[in-house]
């Protein structure tokens, strides 16, 4: 086929585009991924019993705004990357900033504390099996974000497989929180940014096989 | 060059917004400028300048719905280009050749080439192994012209099958396009 008629074919009886129709595909694919993760949470790991004692604690309030602020971050930044040739800007300090204020509470709280109280503000309880969980429940959300990036174009693919495993792991964090008993923010800025850089490396490992079109 | 952003811009946002013949003449503008960018980055591989012509035409088709108009035009189309430009690479030589630093993109619109070479890959030829739900809908509608309700009464697909269709095949088509060595 010679490439006038190709055009000639592709135009032909084009019809209007949703512009937006993307980025509700991609949410419409994250809001599933979300509503699997809680529901692989609850099954495995269940709610624990403090949670309703610990909406009053200042603490709890600042780990979910943290989780949420990476989530949104990493969402603004994958509806970017899947779209050819859009520049990343500012988008990508909404992650940076987060971690950076949690980081600066972190060192406030150690430096605060008792000597001998220091290593259970980082480890806790559940350092050990933390990242772990946050990354098993991200799962449904990777799966998710990978398959919304179908919608959309990605040309940089390793860059957007991380920003898929990145946002997924947020919001797994998110969801994993509803079950952490953990409320130090030295645990917070130590064991869940680990939760949420598995999937990342994740998504820089696959993308480039998984985002081809 | 803004001038001309501006000006294929134009014709691709009335094109997105449903007028056919806009987006014909922006899909033939542009072309030629793809052909002329790539033909200067192919210059050790003209047989393949058509084709990717073809597969970056098919490829700004299929992804029109991720373009944003509040952005210029010449980085979105620049970097899907650039994509089947390196994709074509990988497959074709050893990863030495990548090392040329593809950062060209205020020349996209400078020459246009509207002489084109034969494609090897023969676009119509692989349109017969695409699945009748895909073929036909595309047949009917994309080379004969007949509108969706026509299509749809002529193959029997409801109309929402029609469209889908046409959308799944071109997809399919590029993939294909892709696969083949």
């Amino acid at each position: 086929m010679k490439t006038d008629k190709l055009v000639a074919v592709l135009a032909r009886g084009a019809e209007a585009v949703d512009p937006r129709a993307p980025a509700r595909h991609c949410l419409a694919a994250v809001a599933l991924g979300a509503v699997a993760a809680t529901l692989l949470a609850a099954a495995l790991l269940g709610l624990r019993p403090t949670l309703v004692n610990d909406l009053t604690v200042p603490m709890f309030w600042a780990k979910e705004l943290f989780c949420v602020a990476l989530a949104v971050a990493g969402v603004r930044v994958v509806l970017r990357l899947g779209r050819p040739g859009m520049k990343l800007g500012l988008v990508p300090v909404g992650i940076v900033l987060p971690v950076l204020a949690l980081w600066s509470l972190a060192s406030f709280v150690l430096y605060a504390a008792e000597p001998g109280a220091r290593a259970g503000l980082v480890l806790g309880h559940t350092a050990g099996v933390c990242p772990f969980l946050i990354a098993l429940v991200s799962a449904p959300l990777f799966v998710a974000f990978m398959w919304s990036f179908r919608s959309l174009a990605p040309t940089r693919l390793r860059l957007a497989g991380a920003a898929g495993g990145f946002a997924a792991g947020a919001m797994g964090a998110l969801v994993y929180s509803l079950h952490c008993p953990e409320l130090a923010a030295p645990f917070v800025g130590i064991w869940y940014v680990l939760g949420i850089l598995i999937p990342t490396m994740v998504g820089t490992w696959l993308g480039p096989r998984l985002l081809r079109w | 060059m803004q001038d001309k952003d501006e000006h294929l811009k134009g014709l691709l946002v009335q094109g997105l917004a449903g007028d056919a013949s806009a987006y014909h003449a922006f899909l033939k503008e542009l072309a030629g400028y793809l052909r002329a960018f790539l033909r200067r980055r192919l210059v050790q591989m003209p047989d393949e300048v058509e084709d990717l012509v073809q597969e970056s035409l098919l490829a700004v088709h299929n992804q029109r719905h991720t373009y944003d108009a509040r952005q210029p035009l010449t980085p979105w189309v620049y970097a899907l280009a650039r994509y089947k430009l390196v994709d074509l690479l990988r497959r074709r030589t050893r990863t030495d050749m990548l090392n040329d630093p593809l950062d060209e993109e205020s020349l996209l619109f400078v020459a246009a080439d509207s002489e084109a070479s034969d494609a090897r890959r023969d676009v119509a030829k692989l349109l017969n192994r695409l699945p009748e739900r895909q073929r036909l809908p595309i047949v009917h509608m994309k080379l004969e012209g007949l509108s969706v309700a026509e299509t749809a009464q002529r193959t029997g697909m409801s109309e929402s099958a029609v469209k889908v269709g046409v959308h799944r095949g071109l997809k399919a088509l590029a993939a294909m396009i892709r696969s083949l060595e």
